[in-house]
């Protein structure tokens, strides 16, 4: 079989004022992915084609887009994993507001960031200082992994499929953030008067979670962000707000060191 | 933001002004209402089947085996099963099945399980039908206000969860008997059995809140080193929670089947010794 070979694909084009998906056929030649293809449809076909990008290689989250209506990294999606027959379809996050093509504006990911109290050094230790065991960190660590595509946050549907959620809900990156401090060794939020257990529910919206893993099957670093940052999470906000065995066990002293 | 991009306060989901102008509710081209549809059908399956058996009140002993179903049986209108897990609890004044009693608890251990949380969301309430395909409803608040807020109180089912697969361990070591209620023997209906409480066992261990509870709570694993390999250990199996939630779901209604069949005369336990 040859080697390079024609492909037809949809690519949307537009902006916020309205758009549509536009035809083309374009060369692919073995081990591409698609965002050589896109590359190409730029150089050839469309040279205003609006794509953000940036490592081709998987680690900085620029090129997310919908491929065959599926959340994907571009440079992660290689040609083979499709027939030659097939039309491809690459469209821009539909979570998020278009600017233009396939460049959307991820602005709501920043701003739920800034929602999420940082990390409180603890008293008496200054940098340099912190000594923590593996065991200790190991589960903050794989949340560490994520390159911040936002696909999880584009496929999560309590966003996707309800624009007026994106105020009370912070979306399961961010929820994973909260998770990831709550679970630090060296987090003395609680110390300070933050309970991220319970602001986990009142102020990020966990409870819209309807943990359907939706954010897991997408992520391109293969975090299990539901099994091991949603639902401990849940866990822990219930400790707080619907066990009252927990509770009655932390006013006699008996706390989850 | 200076791109006139700002969230609209709509609901028209992924054909919301600001977003891409894209008709389609969504653009897969696989088969992803596969899954979905599977799932609904064998829970539909189980449903039907379940309600069947717990309402039945008949077929559900067989010397030396109980039907899962009805174990623990806690009414007097329970048939008199010798050594086995009769507990009078209800007295006389129950007068439907027993069966209803006790299956409330694994009922509602499933239910609230995060695992079948997904699969029916999903199945039955396309919440969403799949992953990026826009669901049917026009509002959504999860599980922020009753009744899904109850979902949180799946700890306590799976405590009584815990007492459950319990008596059903017991039931196991009662089907090394014969029928006359000696002891040393084995038939087909033991393997059952004994393939039931293992998925069952393995499942209620694989259970979230049990990792959480067992460990998953605790800031510092270092300094709790039994706690964080209990905590491994469920760890491991909850990476299997859903195939397990599954494989009992079938076992536990195979013991009922056997159950079932042997005590309506259709079929004879073979027996091994």
């Amino acid at each position: 079989m040859s080697s390079s070979y024609e492909a037809r694909f949809k690519v949307w084009r537009g902006d916020i004022q309205g758009g549509d998906l536009e035809d083309f056929t374009v060369e692919v030649n073995d081990g591409e992915v698609v965002l050589d293809i896109v590359h190409r449809l730029q150089a050839t076909q469309a040279p205003d084609l609006a794509v953000r990008w940036n490592c081709k290689a998987g680690k900085c989250g620029s090129c997310s887009a919908e491929i065959n209506g599926r959340p994907r990294l571009m440079c992660m999606t290689r040609m083979s994993v499709f027939t030659r027959e097939e039309t491809i379809t690459v469209t821009p996050l539909r979570t998020f507001p278009v600017i233009r093509d396939l460049v959307t504006d991820v602005g709501f990911n920043y701003q739920k960031a800034r929602e999420v109290p940082a990390f409180v050094p603890p008293e008496g230790v200054g940098p340099g200082e912190y000594r923590m065991f593996q065991e200790d960190v190991d589960r903050s660590q794989e949340f560490r992994k994520c390159i911040e595509c936002f696909l999880c946050q584009d496929t999560c549907h309590v966003v996707r499929d309800h624009e007026e959620n994106k105020q009370a809900f912070a979306g399961p990156r961010f929820l994973m953030r909260v998770a990831e401090l709550d679970m630090h060794p060296l987090d003395a939020a609680a110390e300070s008067g933050l309970d991220r257990k319970a602001t986990a529910q009142d102020e990020h919206g966990l409870g819209y979670c309807n943990i359907t893993k939706c954010c897991t099957e997408v992520c391109p670093e293969h975090i299990k962000i539901t099994d091991n940052a949603l639902i401990p999470l849940k866990e822990r906000a219930v400790d707080r707000k619907y066990d009252p065995l927990v509770w009655l066990g932390s006013k006699i002293g008996r706390r989850s060191k | 933001m200076a791109t006139g991009t700002e969230p609209h306060l709509n609901s028209g989901g992924v054909r919301s002004p600001a977003r891409a102008a894209i008709a389609a509710p969504h653009l897969r081209t696989d088969r992803w209402w596969l899954a979905p549809a599977a799932t609904a059908a064998g829970l539909f399956a189980f449903v039907v089947y379940s309600t069947w058996r717990a309402f039945a009140n008949a077929d559900y002993y067989a010397a030396p085996y109980v039907s899962p179903f009805y174990s623990p049986c806690l009414a007097r209108n329970c048939r008199e099963m010798a050594g086995g897990p009769n507990a009078d609890l209800f007295g006389g004044w129950w007068g439907i099945s027993p069966a209803i009693i006790i299956l409330i608890f694994p009922l509602g251990f499933r239910l609230t399980c995060y695992y079948y949380r997904k699969a029916y969301y999903r199945g039955f309430w396309a919440s969403p039908p799949a992953c990026a395909v826009a669901e049917p409803h026009k509002k959504y608040t999860g599980e922020t206000r009753f009744p899904l807020i109850l979902q949180n109180v799946h700890r306590y089912f799976f405590y009584a969860a815990l007492l459950v697969a319990g008596t059903l361990t017991y039931d196991t070591v009662l089907t090394f008997r014969d029928s006359q209620h000696r002891w040393g023997h084995m038939g087909l209906g033991t393997l059952v059995f004994l393939l039931n409480i293992v998925l069952i066992w393995a499942y209620t261990l694989s259970c979230h809140s049990c990792r959480h509870i067992v460990g998953g709570k605790l800031k510092h694993f270092s300094q709790h080193p039994v706690r964080y390999r209990a905590w491994q250990f469920v760890g491991r199996l909850n990476a299997r929670h859903m195939l397990l939630a599954w494989a009992s779901l079938v076992s536990v209604a195979l013991a009922d089947f056997y159950v079932y069949l042997v005590a309506s005369g259709v079929f004879d336990d073979p027996r091994f010794f």
